[in-house]
Parts: C-alpha cells; structure tokens; sequence
C-alpha cells in the first residue's frame, strides 16, 4: 500500500513538468519529425508522403549548406569569445576595486536590453557615413566610410560582434556567482604557501569554476543557434545569405515562403545538431570537470 | 449582486435601444491592416473605420493592426489556416498569387452586381489594377498604393554648377550630374554621392525601375513566368552595379533603406530614390530646398508600383462578404481616399480623388505629391508571381550578389531564373 501511495506521488509531483515538456518540446519534435517527410500542403491539396524527398532538397539546396557554414562561423565566432570575455569580466568586477558596483550594471545591461532594440541602435552604430563607427573613423583618422552590413565579406563578423555584446554579460552573472561561492580559505591557503595570482587562477580558480563554464558552454552552443532576432532587423539574411544563419532560414522557409514540409526537414537538421552537441560537451567536459 | 444586477439592466437596456436594427442580422467583420509608415496612417484607419461602422447600423468591423507587411500576410494565413480567417486584409498587391494558391481570397467580381459597382471597378488608375487582376478577375482593391521618385537637393545642385530645377531625365545624365555632384574631402573621402538607391532587404522593387525604363518586364501577368535572364534585364543590373565600381556615383555594398532619407537629410548624397510614403518625412526634415520628380528614363521612363490591396477571404458568410464590400466601396470613396492620402502621402487610386476639394488645396500647397500621380502613367505591376516570397527572395539574392561583385551580373541572373523556373514550371 504504501508503495502504490508513494508511486502516485511521485507521478503527481512529476505531472506538471511532464505536461509542459510533453506540449512544448515532445510533441512538437516528433510531429515536426513526421512532417519532414511529408509535402507542404496547399489550399484544398493535403499534405502527402513524400519519403526522402524534402532531405534530397535539402542535400541539393546551397542556401542551406551556405547558412549551416554561417552558423558554424557564427558559433566559432561568439562562443569561445563570450566565454572568455565573461570570464574577465567575472574576474574584473569580483575583485575589490572602486567601482565595481558601475561595472557590474555597465556588462550587465546589454542583458536586460531587447535584442530588437539593441539591433536597431547597432544598427545606427554601423550605418556608412554618419553612423558612430564612421564618425570616429572619419573624425580622428580621416578613413573612408565603410559599409559593414552591405558587404558580405564583414556582415556576418558584424552581426558576430552584436551577439557576443549581448551575451557575455550574461554568462558573467553565473561566473559572478560561482567566484562568490568560492571559499576564501583557498586564496589564505595559497598565499601562505606562497603561490603566485597567476598559479592560483589556472591551478584553483578554474577547475572550481568548470561546472559553471559547462552550464555557461551548453548555453552558449544554443544561443549561437537561438539568437537571430538582431538578424531580421540589421540585415534580413544579406546581402545574399552571408549572413543568414540556420534558424533564420528555417523562419523565412516557413513564414515567408510557406514551404512547411521543408521547414520541418531543416528544423530535424537542427535538431539533431543540437542534440550531437549537447551530449558531445557532456561527454567530453564532465570527466574534467570537479564538482564541489 | 448588485454589480450582476447593474448589467442585467444594461444588457436589457440595450437590446431594447438597439433592438430594431441589430435584431438578427449583425454582421461581423474582422480586419486586418498593416502599418508601414509610422503612426498616423494606424490612427486614420481606425478613424475611418468607426465613421463606417457609426454611418452602418449592423455592421461592426474590428479593425486589427496586424504589424508590418510581412506580418500581415503571415497572420492573415496563419488564421485561414487555422479556420478563423479575417474577412478583410489589406495585404501587399504582389501576395495575390500565394493567397489564390492558399485558396483563401475571392475574387470582387460575384459581388459587383449594379453598373455603379462596375463603374466603380473601372474608376481604379490601370497601373494598379495591374497587380490586383489575374485571370480576367479582380482580386486585390487598390488602398494603400505607392511609387518610388528621385528626390534631389536643389541646394547641391546649386552648388555643384547645375540647375536646381532640372534633375535627370535619363540614366547617362544621372552619371554626368552624379559625378559633378559627388564631393570629397580633404582626406579623399567621399563626403557626398552623387545618387542612392537603397539595395538591402527587397532591392527588386526599385531595380524594378530600372527594368522597366530598359523595356523589359520581369514577369508575366499569369505569375507563372519569370524573365530575369533577359539581356535587357542584365543590361539594367550592369548599369546599377557600374553606378558604383564604374562611374563612382553611388556608395558601393548594400544600401540600406532605413538610412537613404537620413543621409539625403545629412547632404550625403544628392539624390536619392525611395518611395512617395516618404514625401511627408522629407516634407518635413529636409533643412534644403528639395525636389521631387519622375525617375529617370533609359529606353522609356518607367517606375514600378507598390504596396497594399484589400482582399476579401473567401471562407467568410455571404453576409459578411456582402458587407466587406460595402465597406471598401465606401472607404476607396474620394472623400474618404483624400482624407487617406493627406494623411499618409500614400498616392490616392482613383482619378476622381485628385479632383475633390481636399485634394486641390493639398496639391496646390505641396505639389511634389502630384509627381508620383503624373508618374502612373509609366508604372507597371509589381513584381508577382506564385510563391511570391520565395521567388522574389531568390531574385533579391542575385541582386545583392551582383551588387557586391560576388558573381558577374550574367551568372547571378542566370542563376536566378534557372531556380524561379523549378519553382513556377508546377504552375504552367
């Protein structure tokens, strides 16, 4: 009896969450899964099976293989960086200097700001001619204008640059914290023995923060995946798709050019890269990483 | 209790007052519009709509603001889709196609009954009928309808030894005046481009200009057929690339939308191209004295037409159809389209709303907005074929491909057309 009772609960106290990963992320996994091989239906015409036909599109399509290269330039170009940078900045403002309270609101703030808006004031800041960038070139070093988004060889660093402001910030709360959480006995032990600030950063600070940098890693393999909202309004994909990324393309293939069925083969694509990813860092970071 | 009772009252009251009239026959109707310039064409809508609905006993109209254009069509699907259309939508004239392949829209003809009605079909400008028939039938209602001029700065013109009241008449005198116009600074720097016509986004539509003033069309009316590896078509993109890396007229990349009217403002180019929506903005921000004219012509002058269509869905009540009509006979009246157009700069459809009272005294104080009526002459249907979006998406990708000297203009175009055709041969 009592088994059954503690049985029960533990459904009920699963229930809730189960519910909501069920409606949001389940289900619409496989019903896209199952759409991928279906045709896009238009008016009156259903949607009909059509096998491997959207993945031999898909193989086909060099718009595809063109945004997959971007996003893979896009997630070399943002990860390691705002990683990095959040680290630094962890580091900068944890330490007891004047001023620590306005720097920490200064890294922050890109956070709380809406990618839209913050999109449309970099906009401004790449804008040829009068926008700030080209001020200080024209101002202090007499440089022609240049036309950062309009290029396809600098659009794509762009919008890099645009992604890795917005988020580091972000991923220097978590560092923030895990500094915080740091006993400060470790730092006393290692100046008793004598050891140098830089030997106690490689050899003490960063094993204890690689769980935080494998929460901070996971998150940003999806952000470089997730964050196109800037995309729409600094460049709308261009010019001719340099910087357009995978789940750009899976919008536009879907809400601007209708082609569902080949939607839900791109959004498959895109699954299971994520999910290559994320076990991939498991895997590979958990052995190296030492939990408190 | 006492709150319940209070309504029980006012429910009673109500339909005692309203009885008569609104007995079984309400009719309502849901209404979508886009907004794609600023606040005031938002505000002037849902004005007209409740003089409508207050004129109109039984007939309410939710007027709902749908966001951009491209949003718009998106919601409006989205709903059909999902069983709840709009009855009404102002949608982009050139999505007519993707909404008959939806099989969503109907066409006006059914519900024109009367000659007044018939007349009132004909009493649209042709230019934009163009994009609102296909097929011998009328599926779009011209609303909120635009052309791109050339606006010029009379004050750099001036400057640079021309006559301010003359602007280009043809491509080689946008190259001669460009280059007299184009100043650069102490360090080398072009501090100010001769011409600029915006590239980013959907530069088919003013490139569209450019075809057209060479005498070739993009499309056929079916919708069904690209031309976009016509030599005229290539001659037309060679010219728009050579305004930059040839003649150095115009800054090279992509041009950005958003920023043309600002960098006319700031004296960074002396023309630019763009459309009459910006007439007011221009009105309005310009420190100099401007101009405003027809584009300039090659072969023949030419402009392509924009913007947005009513179009009634096909899955609504015939009463409701009924009244839907109604309401955009009355709101495409001259009365209500002067007051549309002195609101917006949209350029009004119809001949007859040139020649209200209204409209004379705006004209007569700002006669630039006549230019883009003089121009319907030589404007030709949008862009529009099935699968619109993506045909044209393709189109704009070789544009800004050959604009930024990543394949020569031939193998862009070629290109292009070689994916519009896998695209439209299931439409033959």
């Amino acid at each position: 009896m009592i088994h059954r009772r503690e049985w029960v609960y533990g459904w009920l106290f699963l229930s809730p969450a189960l519910l909501f990963l069920f409606t949001f992320t389940h289900y619409p996994a496989a019903s896209t899964i199952i759409s991928s091989f279906f045709s896009t239906p238009k008016g009156r015409r259903p949607a009909k099976f059509i096998g491997l036909e959207n993945y031999q599109t898909l193989i086909q399509d060099e718009v595809f293989w063109k945004v997959l290269g971007n996003n893979f330039w896009f997630a070399l170009g943002t990860i390691p960086i705002s990683v990095g940078l959040a680290l630094l900045m962890a580091l900068w403002v944890n330490s007891h200097l004047k001023g620590t309270t306005l720097s920490r609101i200064a890294f922050f703030a890109p956070t709380v700001l809406p990618l839209i808006a913050v999109a449309n004031i970099w906009l401004f800041f790449y804008t040829p001619g009068f926008g700030l960038i080209d001020q200080f070139r024209s101002g202090l070093f007499g440089l022609p204008a240049i036309n950062l988004l309009g290029n396809p060889d600098t659009a794509l660093a762009a919008v890099i640059v645009v992604a890795i402001w917005k988020e580091a910030g972000f991923f220097m709360i978590f560092y923030l914290a895990a500094l915080q959480s740091i006993p400060p006995v470790l730092r006393e032990a290692a100046d008793v023995e004598g050891a140098s600030s830089f030997y106690y950063l490689r050899k003490i600070l960063l094993p204890l923060l690689m769980p935080t940098t494998l929460f901070v890693s996971v998150n940003a393999v999806i952000n470089s995946f997730r964050l196109v909202d800037h995309i729409f309004v600094m460049t709308d994909g261009g010019p001719d798709n340099a910087s357009s990324l995978l789940l750009f393309y899976i919008y536009e293939t879907a809400f601007k050019y209708w082609q569902t069925g080949y939607a839900a083969t791109l959004t498959v694509v895109m699954l299971i890269l994520l999910s290559i990813l994320a076990i991939g860092q498991f895997f590979l970071f958990d052995r190296k990483i030492h939990y408190q | 209790m006492k709150l319940s009772q209070k309504m029980k009252v006012n429910c009673i009251a109500s339909l005692l007052l309203t009885g008569v009239s609104a007995s079984a026959s309400a009719v309502d109707l849901e209404f979508y519009f886009p907004v794609a310039v600023g606040g005031a064409a938002a505000d002037t809508i849902q004005a007209l709509t409740d003089e409508y609905v207050a004129a109109n006993d039984g007939v309410n109209i939710d007027a709902v603001y749908a966001g951009s254009y491209g949003d718009t069509v998106t919601k409006a699907l989205t709903a059909s889709r999902g069983g709840k259309p709009p009855q009404l939508s102002v949608i982009l004239s050139v999505d007519m196609f993707t909404l008959i392949d939806e099989e969503v829209i109907m066409p006006f003809d059914s519900l024109v009954k009367t000659d007044d009605d018939k007349a009132w079909l004909e009493s649209f400008y042709p230019a934009f009928m163009e994009n609102s028939q296909t097929g011998g039938k009328t599926y779009g209602i011209p609303f909120q309808r635009s052309t791109p001029v050339l606006y010029w700065n009379k004050e750099a013109f001036a400057e640079a030894g021309l006559d301010p009241d003359t602007p280009p008449a043809t491509w080689e005198e946008t190259i001669e005046m460009g280059k007299k116009l184009v100043k650069k600074d102490a360090d080398g720097n072009v501090s100010r481009w001769g011409v600029r016509i915006p590239s980013s986004g959907f530069p088919y539509w003013l490139f569209q200009g450019l075809t057209t003033q060479n005498d070739v069309i993009l499309a056929n009316s079916d919708g069904n057929e690209t031309y976009f590896d016509d030599p005229k078509v290539a001659e037309a993109l060679q010219y728009l690339v050579d305004l930059s890396m040839k003649h150095e007229v115009m800054a090279p990349g992509i041009i950005e939308w958003g920023a043309t009217p600002k960098a006319f403002f700031e004296g960074q180019t002396a023309m630019m191209w763009t459309s009459t929506g910006n007439l007011t903005n221009v009105r309005k921000n310009a420190p100099f004295d401007f101009g405003v004219g027809l584009l300039p012509g090659n072969k023949r002058r030419g402009a392509p037409t924009g913007g947005g269509n009513f179009f009634i869905f096909a899955d609504s009540t015939d009463e409701q159809k009924a009244a839907a009509f109604d309401f955009v006979k009355w709101i495409s009246q001259p009365a209500q389209s002067a007051k549309w157009t002195i609101a917006t700069g949209y350029v009004a459809p119809r001949a007859d709303t040139w020649e209200t009272d209204e409209m004379k005294a705006y004209t007569a104080d700002f006669a630039p907005a006549l230019v883009a009526r003089d121009q319907l002459e030589f404007a030709v249907a949008e862009l529009s074929t099935y699968e619109n979006q993506r045909v044209t998406g393709i189109f704009n990708d070789a544009l800004a491909a050959a604009i930024t000297g990543t394949k020569s203009v031939e193998e862009a175009l070629a290109e292009a057309q070689k994916n519009a055709e896998a695209i439209l041969k299931d439409y033959r």
